[in-house]
């Protein structure tokens, strides 16, 4: 590598800075002052802002309703993770026994999932859980017995959030299946063949050997999984379009977007935003510190 | 003997499950969106399209009393080459120097780009609309393309930066004491061994302008600037119990360019992806 004293690099990275700076930098700033400003709808038409100190703050952090969503987000994204992690551990472990041949078969399948996009998947799993011609209420009636024709699913939050559940993990057990099928691969067979000798059972050789090896791929992977579904936005806010009670079923994000651009209430917003901006980076460090040390 | 027969049954029976639940909702999508209207509103579905039919195509497409496709797909087009263009470029300038100088507060910047990344855009939409408004560009190209460029950018820099470094810098050189001038080392043994990873880097940052959906909704809400995915949500609501042949065909339409672009990056998938790349 070059060492240069000069601005040549800086000069470089100019453009990408100037980008990042505008679009994330300063409002980035921009909402770290308005979560201290009284900000309405008639500040956005150019009325003066007072400011309120931490007001913002205080008022959300002791608001019923700021810690329902909040702590409905968490479970929420609780469930998804585990149940992300688990299948898609399990469909690595399957393909890394399989042929060639069913292997493919499962990479295509989830390959498909994966490339879906997040509202189009929405979409359709809403078409096929529709209240009156959805193929999902015909086949549990028809061929399972159930009593479903006519079946709401979004109208109570437990079931909104089931069917948000089966859409979320639809699409994200193929980045969970493929980076651990990777991770697999790397597991030197020695190793493996070693443990086989010495008589070690599935289980064993899983617990003892397989995670040990894969712990950092596992850490990152649940780290992203973990972000990715605490800020989950377009399947709630789709879905709340098909049905489903916005007070019941928002997420933290849903919720940002509701008080600020729904209600007006850009300073109540920031704070909120702000709070989740802190939160997501102290989820992110290990990730972060992790793939720096790799990259660098 | 018996165990391993049932193992291996077991195991291809498990495989055939995966398939058909990870297809089946784009099954169902193009199903629907070949059988029509009338037939999709009964109380037994159809599993294949018998009556197999382009009409909902021709709704979506040119049905003058609906949300029309064409300027949202010309919006989405435009707004997204733009982007995948500029951040190209952008990333491929950063790219360098962080892979082929040594400067101080190089290391900063990459721990920025990734601290960047995680930032949520659903906290930062109301500071970044609010920016956009201040400099007029509330339902603009332009104004969605700069809000995109930034969004993808950290991944861009990050992934392409990777590429640059695997290129050693011995070839340049050794091209060098052949008689090529910098730029000529540059343009001919360089650039050349990065197609594929600028191709893998820009249908990365195709799919994810492509399918973003908050900020196009509340950047350009406007009907006539409207992206696919923001059109596609608006149609949804406007004909919900009606039209869900159409909608199925609209959501096909938006699919087929990022399934196939997905198919061309997939082998680089996964080792971007631990980067953070696809959802984003």
């Amino acid at each position: 590598m070059k060492r240069l004293k000069s601005l040549g690099p800086w000069a470089m990275l100019f453009p990408a800075i100037a980008v990042l700076a505008a679009v994330i930098g300063w409002p980035l700033i921009n909402l770290v002052i308005m979560s201290t400003q009284e900000y309405g709808r008639a500040q956005v038409f150019g009325a003066p802002a007072p400011f309120v100190g931490l007001d913002n703050f205080v008022y959300v952090l002791q608001d019923d309703k700021f810690w329902a969503v909040f702590n409905r987000s968490v479970l929420f994204a609780a469930v998804n993770v585990v149940l992300t992690m688990t299948l898609g551990t399990l469909v690595a472990l399957a393909m890394f026994q399989m042929s060639k041949a069913l292997r493919y078969l499962v990479q295509a399948g989830l390959l498909v999932a994966w490339a879906m996009p997040q509202l189009t998947a929405v979409i359709v799993w809403g078409w096929m859980f529709n209240t009156e011609y959805g193929v999902i209420n015909y086949s549990l009636t028809e061929f399972f017995g159930l009593d479903y024709l006519g079946h709401s699913w979004f109208a109570e939050p437990l079931s909104f959030f089931a069917v948000a559940t089966i859409i979320i993990t639809w699409q994200s057990v193929p980045f969970v299946a493929f980076t651990i099928y990777a991770g697999l691969t790397q597991i030197p067979n020695e190793v493996r063949e070693a443990a086989m000798l010495d008589g070690a059972s599935a289980t064993q050789r899983f617990v003892n050997l397989t995670v040990p090896y894969l712990r950092p791929v596992f850490a990152i992977v649940i780290t992203l999984q973990i972000i990715w579904d605490l800020r989950v936005f377009t399947q709630i806010y789709a879905l709340q379009g098909l049905g489903g009670l916005r007070e019941l079923t928002s997420t933290l994000g849903v919720y940002i977007y509701n008080v600020s651009l729904g209600s007006g209430d850009y300073g109540m917003g920031g704070a909120i935003s702000l709070i989740m901006v802190v939160l997501m980076s102290a989820l992110s460090f290990y990730y972060v510190r992790r793939t720096i040390k790799e990259a660098a | 003997m018996l165990r391993k027969r049932l193992l291996k049954a077991s195991l291809a029976a498990f495989a055939v499950v995966v398939f058909l639940m990870s297809v089946f909702p784009v099954y169902w999508m193009l199903n629907t969106a070949f059988t029509p209207n009338g037939l999709t509103r009964q109380q037994t579905p159809s599993f294949f399209p018998v009556n197999f039919t382009l009409e909902n195509f021709e709704t979506v497409l040119f049905d003058e009393q609906q949300t029309p496709f064409i300027p949202a797909l010309i919006n989405s087009l435009s707004i997204t080459l733009l982007t995948v263009t500029f951040a190209l470029a952008f990333a491929f300038l950063s790219a360098i120097a962080l892979a082929r100088f040594q400067f101080i507060g190089r290391k900063t910047f990459l721990v920025l780009i990734l601290l960047i990344q995680m930032i949520p855009g659903e906290a930062m939409i109301i500071s970044i609309f609010r920016v956009v408004n201040d400099v007029n560009l509330l339902n603009t190209i332009l104004g969605l393309t700069i809000v995109y460029v930034a969004t993808v950018l950290p991944f861009t820099i990050w992934m392409l930066r990777g590429f640059v470094a695997g290129v050693p810098q011995e070839l340049e050189e050794a091209a060098m004491v052949d008689g090529c001038t910098r730029q000529q080392a540059f343009r001919r043994i360089t650039l050349p061994l990065l197609a594929p990873g600028l191709v893998a880097t820009g249908v990365f940052g195709f799919i994810q302008a492509w399918n973003e959906f908050l900020l196009a909704l509340v950047i350009n809400g406007r009907p006539e600037m409207m992206t696919l995915p923001v059109w596609l949500r608006t149609y949804q609501q406007v004909s919900s119990e009606t039209d869900w042949a159409a909608i199925m065909a609209g959501s096909v339409l938006m699919t087929i360019p990022v399934l196939i672009f997905f198919m061309i990056v997939q082998g680089r998938m996964t080792s971007g992806l631990v980067a953070g790349a696809v959802k984003g």
